[in-house]
């Protein structure tokens, strides 16, 4: 791992904060002008009659106050602790905010209240030590339980092994050949306010763990690289993925349907951006679901010769997808975290090398290793689309069977 | 002559030195207390500006002014800046101020320390400050740093991070070193420990805290170093390392230093409320016997954080049952806080106003506190919003009010002018709305499922996310208010201010002028003459 330290000179950095500082300004009279517009359309959206608010219950309603009562008999359990722990403490939030408002507005010295100074009761110091130690033990009965039914991973009818990535999710379907990645589908444009929003804006992906309803579906978490942690309020999972270790947790959903949830660790720059996307089906359709997605893996690995244009169309969806999160939709990236792809070494370099740094990725650094994640198709077709996008026209291209033999040379 | 030589050596020269040198080479209390409240107002408006920033991209979806690389770079230096930069120096200025002025001593008790350990922090935070402008930018794994992400996949500045984390963690243990020291050693004849003022009292359980865990966090970020460049695997699985271990060891720092940030407040807050009441405190004994055990405590929940990391049942119910535990000695400060206000004869002056807001707010982070220490429900509230809301109640309205209580309450004893009240209640009454606008809604979208330290969300989140957003402003710009009204305050522009200052204020720190002079109780006090009783007998 390379650590040494490339120290710019003391006037450059000097220019550079000045840079940073006008753009900084720049962007904030931008965004000012166009936020203070923004805020008036919204208030005026939302300070309308309560019944109105009420009344958009949709899926995504906003004004959301509540934890999500949940398709699973344990998700169930939590809500109706989280819904007892809060009335106890609004029980006791109001007896002493009450006591104190009490005496805020009688006993205010403009009104010629008399200070009186008693003080120090050994009666009154254990009465209120006692009572809520009291509260608590009630408290931790229902508690202790559901943790224990939490804890039972015995007994499952499926297991699924979930693999967090920088920025993405890996579901092997355990006795199966079911292996695929699970990555985001909203586009850079989205986020750049290019395009309009779609109603499931950050919280869609191309492939939706699929699982059938009333079965015990048992997760095996673990992580390629750093700590994620993979959470689906619905069904009330938030376990994280461990990078060398295997957490467990479990679920039986009851209703089918599409549950959405999110990455809850801090991953790196992608954590907002690694979506996790339940499908609760019947049992047929999961057992048809199976089948297929175990043939569409097959033919997701054949290779066939593409054309230069071919390779190109592909090339730009698969780059915009996996890979401008980072080196940006226009090449550009954000130096020096980013490096820009538009004009690179690597990219105007030797190929072999624009292969391996794709396929095994740069340790010590973002660039994750793309090989497994991958289909050598999309790996050709991004590796041809970066030596020829954005003016650097190299004009070679890479056939999907080269990638599958560079791999095989590795011994992958 | 000679008689008269050795009477100075003895005492102190009676004016403070001129220019820059009297600020670099002081050994005075006062002086370094005033330097450790100002580089904390200093390091609170950057860290601010930061949040606001952080606001500002999270005003609606989409990204607007950053990218997710640089939020991340100021979530990261917001939490450690406003930790370790603006909350704890602060409460290490007024200990300078108040300690020795409480305690009857003429100065701290180790002086050249003191200086060392306040003249550290500048470099400190200016080397993690540097960082923004190093390749690979700023450190961008959040204030709690979890390893791999800050390990093997850091920017390079993370050495720069840990070195100047190292630094903190000296000056913090040199200034509990001090605390200590002073408190055990330089009290007035006659003021035994059951005497000692509440914020002298929470002072010491803290310095014992900061004492006990300062060490261990320089140890965890030591270890990153060794895996960082010496090729040890502490933290990486790969080599037979333990990532988790990584977090076991940074709360057990992490947890008690939750109260380090909070213990001077809780003394703070029992010396503000029975001056404005006009009542001694309900109950200075189990005051001082909850805190200490509250610091006792501290040591062994540290796991709550951390409940969804895969710990064996066992674990996760201990730690459940003991995060509990911490509520009892917790309500019954504040139980003995609104004791103190029942049938007293009020005014609600600004301290005051700050105090009761503390009381209240820091309740309602309290009271979230206890629903995340059900282990059960924790699943779904863990690395929320619903989290950012706890703490936010606890640190903003909690801690950070407590110590603007304080500077409204001490700043005519320190400057010997009187702040302006108007502006003071103004100041209040701005930040009191802003602080509620700014972090109630947190709790609605954590719920709702928003994780935290997204620099992007979906839409259902936008409307709150909004309101937050302007609540920050409002409360971010409100404090300018604050500050002007301190700068006036320095420029000895108001009414000048009594010894006494407030009508039932107690204590030998309102035995002196205001200002206070430079040197304080050179010849210790008579507690009896002064009919010092503490307020309680």
């Amino acid at each position: 791992m390379d650590h040494s330290f490339h120290r710019p000179k003391l006037q450059l950095l000097f220019i550079k904060s000045i840079i940073i500082n006008k753009k900084i300004i720049h962007s904030l009279f931008e965004i000012f002008s166009k936020y203070t517009h923004t805020l008036f359309t919204r208030l005026s959206n939302i300070i309308p009659p309560l019944s109105l608010i009420l009344l958009s219950a949709r899926a995504n309603s906003a004004w959301e106050l509540n934890m999500v009562e949940s398709a699973t008999a344990i998700g169930r359990e939590i809500h109706g602790l989280h819904m007892t722990i809060f009335y106890i403490c609004v029980a006791i939030a109001i007896i002493v905010f009450g006591i104190m408002l009490y005496s805020i507005i009688r006993h205010r010295k403009s009104l010629g209240a008399e200070a009186k100074p008693f003080h120090e009761s050994t009666v009154v110091e254990i009465i209120w030590t006692t009572i809520p130690l009291i509260i608590l033990v009630v408290m931790a009965i229902p508690a202790t339980n559901t943790l224990i039914a939490m804890y039972d991973t015995e007994a499952s009818d499926i297991d699924i092994k979930v693999t967090g990535y920088q920025w993405k999710w890996r579901y092997e379907y355990l006795n199966t050949d079911v292996d695929f990645f699970s990555t985001l589908t909203t586009t850079q444009d989205q986020m750049h306010g290019l395009e309009t929003k779609s109603e499931n804006y950050l919280l869609e992906v191309d492939n939706h763990l699929v699982i059938p309803i009333n079965k015990k579906v048992r997760f095996l978490f673990t992580a390629q690289d750093v700590i994620h942690s993979w959470w689906v309020p619905d069904h009330a999972i938030k376990k994280d993925a461990i990078p060398g270790f295997i957490n467990e947790s479990w679920t039986k959903v009851e209703k089918p349907g599409i549950y959405r949830g999110q990455c809850a660790e801090l991953c790196g720059q992608g954590h907002g951006y690694m979506p996790i996307v339940v499908e609760a089906v019947s049992e047929e359709d999961y057992q048809a679901w199976l089948i297929n997605q175990q043939q569409a893996q097959k033919n997701a690995n054949q290779v066939s010769e593409l054309s230069f244009d071919e390779l190109m169309v592909q090339g730009k969806t698969g780059y915009d997808k996996n890979c401008a999160a980072c080196h940006q939709v226009t090449g550009l990236g954000i130096p020096p975290v980013f490096p820009a792809l538009k004009g690179s070494a690597i990219a105007l370099g030797d190929i072999q090398q624009h292969i391996d740094i794709v396929v095994n990725g740069k340790a010590g650094s973002a660039m994750a290793a793309f090989g497994e994640q991958l289909t050598p198709t999309e790996l050709a077709a991004i590796i041809t689309y970066e030596r020829n996008a954005w003016g650097n026209d190299k004009g070679d291209s890479i056939q999907p069977a080269e990638i599958v033999s560079f791999k095989q040379a590795q011994g992958q | 002559m000679t008689d008269h030589q050795t009477a100075t050596t003895h005492e102190h020269s009676a004016a403070p030195a001129t220019g820059i040198k009297r600020w670099l080479y002081t050994t005075n209390h006062k002086d370094i207390g005033s330097m450790y409240l100002i580089f904390s107002l200093v390091m609170l408006l950057i860290g601010g500006s930061m949040a606001l920033l952080i606001r500002s991209e999270l005003f609606q979806p989409g990204l607007q002014l950053m990218q997710p690389e640089f939020f991340n770079q100021m979530t990261t230096l917001h939490g450690i800046i406003m930790v370790f930069g603006a909350i704890m120096p602060a409460f290490v200025g007024m200990a300078n101020w108040l300690i020795p002025m409480m305690v009857g001593a003429p100065d701290m008790a180790l002086p050249r320390i003191n200086n060392w350990s306040f003249w550290l922090l500048p470099f400190a935070f200016g080397m993690v400050l540097s960082t923004l402008f190093m390749e690979g930018g700023a450190p961008n794994f959040g204030w709690t740093f979890y390893a791999p992400l800050s390990t093997t996949y850091a920017p390079p500045s993370v050495t720069f991070f840990i070195f100047s984390v190292h630094i903190m963690g000296i000056s913090s243990v040199m200034g509990a070193v001090n605390v200590i020291a002073t408190i055990m050693n330089m009290r007035a004849p006659g003021m035994n420990y059951m005497k000692m003022p509440m914020f002298v009292w929470t002072w010491l359980i803290t310095a014992f805290l900061l004492l006990a865990v300062m060490p261990v966090l320089a140890g965890v970020v030591t270890m990153m170093l060794m895996d960082i460049h010496f090729g040890t695997s502490f933290f990486d699985a790969a080599g037979g390392g333990d990532p988790v271990m990584f977090q076991h060891i940074f709360w057990f720092f992490g947890h008690p230093e939750v109260y380090i940030m909070i213990l001077p407040a809780f003394g703070i807050v029992s010396h503000i409320i029975p001056t404005f009441a006009r009542k001694p405190l309900f109950g200075y004994h189990s005051m001082v016997i909850a805190t200490s055990s509250i610091a006792v405590l501290s040591f062994i929940v540290w796991a709550h954080h951390m409940f969804t990391v895969g710990m064996p049942l066992v674990g996760e119910l201990f730690f459940m049952y003991s995060t509990m535990l911490i509520a009892v000695p917790t309500g019954v400060e504040v139980f003995n806080w609104v004791a103190t206000m029942f049938r007293g004869s009020m005014t609600f002056e600004t301290p005051m106003l700050f105090s009761i807001a503390f009381v209240v707010l820091f309740t309602i982070g309290g009271l979230s506190g206890l629903m995340l220490a059900i282990a059960p429900a924790d699943f779904q509230y863990h690395d929320t919003y619903f989290v950012v809301a706890h703490f936010h109640y606890v640190l903003v309205p909690g801690a950070l009010f407590s110590i603007i209580a304080g500077v409204y309450f001490w700043i005519p004893k320190w400057t010997g002018v009187m702040y302006n009240e108007g502006m003071g209640k103004f100041h209040f009454w701005l930040s009191f709305v802003g602080v509620n606008l700014t972090f109630f809604p947190m709790h609605f979208i954590g719920l709702a499922g928003m994780p935290r330290r997204i620099p992007d969300y979906a839409l259902q989140f936008a409307d709150f996310n909004m309101v937050a957003s302007i609540g920050a402003f409002l409360f971010g710009l409100s404090q300018l208010i604050f500050v002007y009204n301190i700068i006036q305050c320095i420029r000895q522009r108001g009414c000048p201010a009594s010894p006494q200052v407030w009508e039932g204020a107690e204590g030998l720190e309102w035995t002196v002028d205001s200002p206070a002079p430079y040197h304080t109780f050179q010849t210790p006090p008579d507690l009896d003459k002064l009919q010092y009783s503490n307020g309680h007998n």
